[in-house]
């Protein structure tokens, strides 16, 4: 690669914009509303890519898919995607997924936010609704940080980073999200970063087609925010960080999976099992208590 | 030395071709694409876009295998490539150990 040149003067000729280029994804993008909020090498907008083709390649009809995202950078996915969506209230997402997802059983809802987002204000909702096995996937973006606000420490800032609130370093013991996850009763836990587009690509498809809870933790750079605070570098940098330093290990007790700053991210599938999901088990019991009388929640004029 | 032999059904063997196309006003300058092409296929200008970053373009025209990777990665939305015609490998372009990228 050729250096960019430090003289600018004879290249000051801004291009017209080139013929009329048709990405293939653009029919599940709201490019309308393009240039999007994320910062130059943000990690973001690489996920969502990652989205919409697990969508793809999940082969579920995107009419009958929702995404609902709560307050945040990484909030802001939802309304990029022209899928029916939904920017809900911060920390919200789960309530009004849950919502949805029980009011039209027909729908796949998925859930894509930040770590503040799910694990800080939306922290009960995310453990109850795994607790419940809603059907539901959940598509947690961790940048370390409450970004949007300004970089303030939230519940996976690792111990040591600093944060705009922890200016000498953080000392709250950081939240371990797959441990969460799996112990409050998700069916499938992943982990990957931002970097390992293809299996992530996986992740989601399999995730999506997963009836129940699922979860994918995303480890995603924040240039703006978390990476210049720390002096880690561009988004680039903490690509190059991940490459080096994240292991896959898959089936690995999500106890042992927590991130220490700067240190090994170990990534892969954690957990995958099948268990009734919240309307199987609330249907298959009050048949069983109430026989006949019971009769199943359908949706009115069966969706239209 | 380091070369692989080159495989004796070479002439029925195809290589993906791509053909790479950038958006460049919707491009931020992230370096993604340039960094994780594994056929180092891209490079970034020298010149800018409406909004002030340097975009990718072309370096090694014809060496793309339309591996989407750059597609993936990309944050904006800004670069795909298309498949291309397919075309029989020269012998140089046979794999050596090591060259095939992880991500
Ligand atoms: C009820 C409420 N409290 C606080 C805020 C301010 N707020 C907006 S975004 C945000 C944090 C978002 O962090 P995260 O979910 O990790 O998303 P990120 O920006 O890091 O992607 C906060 C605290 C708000 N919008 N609403
Ligand atoms: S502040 Fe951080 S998370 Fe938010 S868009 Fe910028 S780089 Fe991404
Ligand atoms: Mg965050």
């Amino acid at each position: 690669m050729s250096e960019p040149t430090t003289d600018y003067t004879d290249t000051l000729t801004i291009p017209e914009p080139k013929e009329n280029l048709k990405h293939p994804l653009e029919s599940y993008i709201r490019s309308e509303r393009f240039p999007h909020i994320w910062c130059s090498s943000c990690g973001i907008g690489t996920i969502v890519t990652a989205y919409i083709s697990g969508l793809q390649k999940s082969g579920l009809d995107p009419e009958k898919v929702a995404v609902v995202s709560g307050i945040g950078c990484s909030g802001r996915a939802a309304g990029y995607l022209r899928l029916d969506s939904f920017h809900s209230t911060h920390g919200r997402a789960l309530p009004f997924a849950t919502g949805l997802a029980l009011g039209n059983p027909e729908l796949k809802v998925s859930v894509i936010s930040g770590d503040g987002d799910i694990a800080a204000i939306g922290g009960n909702h995310f453990i109850h609704s795994a607790r419940r096995n809603i059907d539901l996937n959940i598509i947690c973006i961790n940048n370390f940080n409450y970004a949007m606000t300004g970089g303030q420490a939230g519940p996976t800032t690792p111990l040591e980073a600093n944060a705009s609130t922890t200016p000498y370093g953080c000392y709250e013991y950081p939240f371990n999200l797959p441990f969460l996850a799996e112990s409050s009763g998700a069916v499938y836990v992943a982990r990957w970063t931002a970097l390992h587009i293809r299996r992530l690509t996986n992740a989601i498809s399999e995730a999506l087609q997963k009836p129940g809870f699922s979860f994918i933790e995303i480890i995603s750079p924040c240039p703006t925010l978390y990476a210049r605070r720390n002096r880690l570098g561009t988004g680039l940098d903490t690509m190059k960080f991940y490459h080096d330093s994240a292991t896959i290990q898959h089936g690995a007790d999500t106890r042992e999976v927590d991130i220490e700053y700067q240190k090994k991210i170990i990534v892969g599938k954690f957990v995958d099992k099948d268990k009734p999901t919240f309307t199987e088990a609330r249907d298959t019991f009050l048949n069983k208590k109430l026989g006949d009388q019971y009769v199943p929640y359908r949706r009115p004029n069966n969706g239209h | 030395m380091s070369y692989w032999r080159v495989p004796l059904d070479i002439q029925n063997v195809k290589i993906p071709k791509g053909d790479i196309h950038i958006i460049t006003e919707r491009c931020k300058g992230c370096n993604f694409c340039v960094e994780y092409c594994p056929r180092d296929v891209l490079e970034m200008s020298t010149d800018f876009n409406r909004k002030g970053y340097h975009y990718p373009q072309v370096l090694k025209q014809g060496a793309c295998v339309n591996c989407n990777l750059c597609e993936m990665i990309c944050p904006e939305f800004s670069i795909y490539c298309l498949e291309g015609e397919e075309k029989p490998p020269e012998p140089d372009q046979v794999l050596r150990k090591g060259e095939n990228h992880e991500s």
